[in-house]
């Protein structure tokens, strides 16, 4: 995924945001997957081609992105069912796109004032990694990278200013 | 106290951690009944009475509050006890489905511990 320009002043303005990101992260693997993640990670963004996607609407206004490889996103979808379910299929998308919506409510659940003030969409999910994402508006983008069973994942905040 | 249940996601995956945790929870489901959103609940519930409902709110075609107002106006369903479950962990939320007259409320992500403590007592008949 190719990424839009940042806007250095927005991103220091939600630095402090970063460790609740992470900390939402980890919760909802913990509780809904019962694993815990590791990391943080220095992982490439081309190994990664499962992304599922919520938008924010309202005190703040973005996207948060969840970014995987396959194998990872079958390996998620396993646990969260305790079943084997197979790369590509149905669950997988499902599975990552209810992932990325927990994270997203999680997070904001956890931001003073944003619990109230902002709404989530329901979650997309795109598959493959030759794409890119074009804010309308300036953006800033947060972004920890973590690892699941040794496997890399990376959680993306864009707020637009 | 054999229980006939209702889980409503627009995610095939959440309705079947839904029901993996009751079941953990200790709750014994005879019969587990499925909806994508509200709208399709509501046709469920016309042929098929149950005895609990797990309802999120951020859903397609019909959300989670739309259905538990609508839930009055079906004969057989109007006072079975619904628990919403869903992200959106905001206290007006909360507030706005409780008023409509869910019975309880599980934020995701949650634990089966969490699950056992909001539908227990509201199977119990409890406040």
């Amino acid at each position: 995924m190719n990424s839009a320009t940042k806007s250095p002043t927005a991103e220091r303005s939600h630095q402090d945001w970063v460790p609740i990101m992470e900390l939402a992260t980890r919760e909802v693997f913990e509780m809904m997957l019962g694993c815990q993640l590791e990391g943080p990670t220095m992982a490439e963004n081309g190994s990664f081609d499962i992304t599922a996607m919520v938008g924010l609407a309202g005190k703040v206004c973005g996207v948060l992105t969840f970014s995987c490889g396959g194998k990872s996103a079958a390996l998620m979808a396993s646990k969260m069912l305790r079943v084997t379910v197979g790369e590509g299929s149905r669950e997988v998308l499902d599975a990552l796109g209810e992932i990325c919506n927990m994270i997203a409510g999680n997070f904001k659940n956890k931001v003073a004032g944003l619990g109230e003030g902002c709404m989530l969409s329901v979650p997309t999910v795109i598959t493959g990694k030759n794409y890119s994402m074009h804010s309308l508006r300036d953006s800033a983008t947060l972004e920890i990278r973590l690892q699941f069973e040794s496997l890399p994942i990376v959680v993306s905040l864009r707020t637009h200013t | 106290m054999p229980i006939r249940a209702l889980i409503i996601d627009d995610s095939s995956v959440m309705r079947k951690i839904v029901e993996r945790s009751l079941r953990q929870a200790g709750i014994d489901l005879t019969q587990v009944l499925e909806a994508g959103n509200g709208a399709e609940a509501l046709a469920v519930l016309q042929a098929n009475p149950v005895d609990l409902i797990l309802c999120d709110i951020n859903m397609p075609v019909m959300d989670g509050i739309q259905f538990v107002k609508q839930l009055s106006g079906v004969a057989n369903a109007k006072d079975v006890p619904v628990v919403m479950i869903t992200t959106e962990g905001s206290e007006s939320h909360v507030v706005e489905a409780l008023s409509c007259g869910a019975r309880g409320y599980i934020r995701k992500p949650f634990t089966p511990d969490q699950v056992r403590e909001q539908v227990l007592p509201v199977l119990a008949g409890k406040p």
